[in-house]
């Protein structure tokens, strides 16, 4: 099977290139990640990140025949050859298919994503009936692979100021959860011409998600919650 | 060698659910906190934990801690310090209600209350009707508790050293540890870490096995780095392998589908568990079913061309349950195999999983070690949690549902002392430059050139090695060669050489540096399984077939530097109740 790698170690590379290689053995089933350790095995200095192997630890993000996907639980089989792997689009390269995470993190620290309540915390649980734990279904799997958005357009032109779909899955999540008692100032924070409003509802990102994920129908939930708050 | 120096209150290596329940109890308490992970935090392995934590919360049938902690320590064939096992059974039900509170969402039951689903191990009333115990968020548990937690340490504002590896302890001659000699993964440059105190919470080793349920970066960093500080590691021959891996690929099928229902069966489509645990079948304890399954394929009933599994049937359940409860299983099965466990059985093997010994700690997480005359000794300062730790709450064997339990308890616990601690001692206990250049030795042991062989092909068989020489049953014979084996692929290895020099996201070094770890494991792993002779938990020896309490009811202690194993007995008096004693054990 024949692949075409992204390449750039800034040690040793004046500009990026792609690398051609050549994996002789195809196992039935295999996955890129396990391609891609084989290929490190024959150029130790292939670089990218892996963990789990199993699509759950979110490690592997990488953009495969151009389109933004996980490693770990991509069969080679389904590939067109010569498969090529580059890293994300829209961030920084660090070397090979490793980018820089930090703006995608930076945007998911900023929209508050841990549960906030006001009321003294009861002896035992907070009650929550099953209903309203299915509201949370489909949002709280988010592996922060970061898929989503370094697919998306609006987040490629300002990663520095747009929250992106990953991060406004996330808003979306504490908005739902009926334990959740801070609804006005995440609304708040998410008002403004390069916050919620960015997302022109292209939907890569709900294209690309490794988990089925959906953060386009999350974010059209949190603009019609933000219209009936502030009417 | 110039190294930069920060200072913190404490250093936590690690940020899986260990080392971000310490972080967050320690930010809260406006101590100054570091933590150091080689990944970023929801990276973590305990991003892989799916069924559940225990406690006895009594939401779906009568339950209380004490039961708990009966099945805890008869789970852990009586190996386990009964101490720590009561103060994790107390513990379990308020560190579950502080998840909630801090926004676990867990699966909920129609009265609001938390989800709990049956796991095996688990009894009412002392060995009598099975309890449902086990507090979920569908199949998904370790994901949600991580991220939870990840997520209050961002409100915290905790210190993160997102990828950055631990390359060694910087200890004293007298073995204080003084901090650690930490490499920036992005660009290769070393910054050490000096700190009042240290919690070690690196997880587990499970890459010492070929097939295993484990991530790549579950090299027992934390375990290597105190084997290499002098500090001996306990029972390591407990190594669990988890009935339920996928055939021959090793994804984790949970426990909890077991739990909610499913069974195994063999080629005549028996359900073979009824003939090893008449009474709880196939939710006994995971060493019985891994045996159970091993032995019904070594005596010729496994399933497929080659007879090398057995079947999980979930289809009896009905699309339902399987979609409500085990949703991420289902996508492992249908990405990994093309099947859907709704209509068709799952291939499964005993895959290795996890790792009952570690680093020996008392039950506040202090690390301790023999000196003079206690064989309990505190090493100042240094704590470990999870499960590079071994308290030991798991003894032999680890029931499922009891290491996010251990995780949170023990987090939490070492934070608590080490707060104290910090009252105590106010002062950094600044290294000298040779201790910082021992730890750098390690480093620059890399950056030789030319040829040699490759990190991989001697990773490769030292996984190879564990797997064919201490695997679910164990001889003699067997695992005298596995410690040759082991010495052969360890003295390979100062002539393996890096072919990538570079400083920028080296990853082939940062393996090499794994490699190292492991093979150290490998050792007290092996060495400890071979002095060991009698069967008691996961150490299970055809020519030794029986528990011994007489001569081995006692703890394995092995130290790198001298190639020996000690023994420190097991501590059976609990805080407040009465001792459970050794009984033979039936499920």
């Amino acid at each position: 099977m024949r692949f075409k790698i992204h390449r750039y170690n800034p040690d040793v590379d004046k500009k990026p290139y792609m690398q051609d290689f050549v994996l002789e053995h195809v196992k039935p089933g295999m996955m890129l990640r396990e391609a891609l350790i084989e290929l490190k095995n024959q150029d130790e200095t292939l670089t990218f990140r892996h963990s789990c192997g199993e699509g759950v630890c979110g490690s592997d993000g990488m953009n495969i025949n151009g389109l933004n996907g996980l490693a770990c639980i991509t069969p080679v089989e389904t590939l067109t050859e010569p498969v090529e792997i580059r890293p994300f689009p829209g961030v920084p390269i660090i070397r090979d298919l490793v980018v820089d995470m930090s703006g995608f993190y930076k945007q998911y620290h900023s929209v508050k994503p841990f549960l906030i309540r006001y009321d003294p915390e009861p002896e035992v649980e907070n009650l929550q009936s099953p209903e309203d734990r299915d509201k949370l279904d489909g949002l709280y799997e988010c592996i922060l692979c970061g898929c989503c958005s370094t697919a998306c357009p609006s987040f490629w032109w300002n990663p520095d100021k747009f929250p992106g779909p990953a991060a406004l899955l996330q808003s979306w999540r504490f908005l739902a959860d009926s334990r959740d008692q801070a609804m006005d100032e995440r609304l708040d924070k998410l008002d403004g011409p390069y916050k919620l409003f960015r997302c022109h509802t292209i939907m890569n990102c709900a294209y690309v998600c490794p988990k089925g994920l959906n953060p386009t129908k999350a974010i059209g939930h949190i603009k019609a919650l933000m219209l009936k708050h502030s009417v | 060698m110039n190294i930069p120096i920060r200072r913190f209150d404490t250093l936590i290596l690690g940020a899986g659910g260990g080392g971000l329940r310490a972080a967050l109890q320690l930010a809260k308490a406006d101590a100054h906190v570091a933590v150091v992970s080689k990944v970023f935090p929801t990276r973590s392995h305990t991003v892989a934990a799916q069924g559940g934590v225990n406690a006895a919360l009594a939401n779906v049938t009568p339950d209380n801690w004490h039961w708990h902690m009966y099945d805890t320590v008869k789970g852990g064939d009586y190996l386990g310090d009964q101490d720590a096992i009561e103060y994790m059974c107390r513990a379990a039900a308020h560190l579950v209600y502080e998840l909630e509170h801090a926004g676990v969402p867990f699966s909920r039951l129609d009265s609001g209350r938390i989800y709990q689903r049956p796991f095996g191990g688990q009894s009412r009333d002392f060995g009598g009707a099975q309890a449902t115990r086990t507090c979920a968020a569908a199949d998904r548990t370790g994901h949600a508790i991580l991220h939870t937690l990840y997520q209050q340490n961002i409100r915290a504002r905790t210190n993160f050293f997102d990828e950055y590896f631990a390359v060694d302890f910087i200890h004293d001659d007298e073995g204080t540890v003084l901090g650690a000699l930490t490499m920036d993964i992005a660009t290769g440059e070393l910054l050490v870490i000096e700190a009042k105190t240290i919690l070690i919470a690196t997880g587990g080793c499970g890459q010492l096995y070929r097939t295993t349920t484990n991530a790549h970066i579950n090299t027992g960093d934390g375990m290597a780095m105190a084997l290499r500080a002098g500090i001996p590691l306990q029972d390591m021959e407990f190594f669990q392998f988890h009935p339920t891996g996928v055939a021959g690929k090793g994804m984790l099928i949970t426990e909890g589908a077991r739990g909610e229902g499913g069974y195994l069966v063999n080629k005549d489509g028996e359900r073979f568990m009824e003939r090893y645990a008449p009474n709880v079948k196939d939710l006994a304890s995971r060493d019985v079913v891994s045996r159970a399954i091993s032995i019904e394929v070594r005596e010729g009933r496994g399933c497929g061309p080659d007879g090398d599994h057995v079947m999980l049937k979930l289809n009896h359940l009905g699309s339902d349950i399987v979609a409500k409860r085990l949703p991420g299983i289902r996508d492992t099965c249908k990405t990994f195999m093309h099947l859907d466990p709704v209509d068709t059985p799952i291939p499964v093997f005993p895959t290795a999983h996890y790792a009952m010994g570690g680093i020996p700690t008392d039950r506040f997480g202090r690390v301790v070690r023999p000196s003079g005359n206690s064989p309990e000794e505190e090493i100042p300062g240094l704590y470990a949690a999870g499960e590079c730790a071994c308290v030991s709450v798991h003894g032999a064997n680890r029931l499922g549902g009891n290491s996010l339990l251990d995780i949170l308890v023990f987090g939490r616990a070492a934070a608590n002392d080490i707060l104290g601690f910090l009252k105590k001692n106010r002062y950094h206990r600044p290294p000298n430059q040779e201790y910082i250049d021992k730890a750098y030795e390690r480093f620059a042991r890399w950056e030789k050139t030319g040829d040699g062989e490759s990190v991989q092909s001697v990773r490769a068989d030292l996984k190879t090695a564990m797997e064919d020489h201490c695997g679910v049953f164990r001889t003699e014979k067997i695992m005298q060669e596995g410690v040759e084996a082991i010495k052969a692929i360890r003295a390979r290895i100062p002539d393996v050489r890096l072919q990538d020099q570079s400083k920028v996201f080296n990853t082939a070094r940062v393996e090499a540096l794994e490699l190292e770890n492991l093979a150290d494991i490998a050792m007290a792993t092996m060495r400890s399984a071979e002095a060991r002779q009698e069967s008691r938990g996961a150490h299970s020896r055809i020519d030794y077939p029986d528990r011994d309490d007489a001569h081995w009811m006692k703890h394995s202690l092995y130290s790198l530097e001298d190639d020996t194993l000690d023994y420190k007995p097991v501590r059976t008096k609990p805080m407040s109740v009465e001792t459970f004693p050794p009984k033979k054990r039936v499920y």
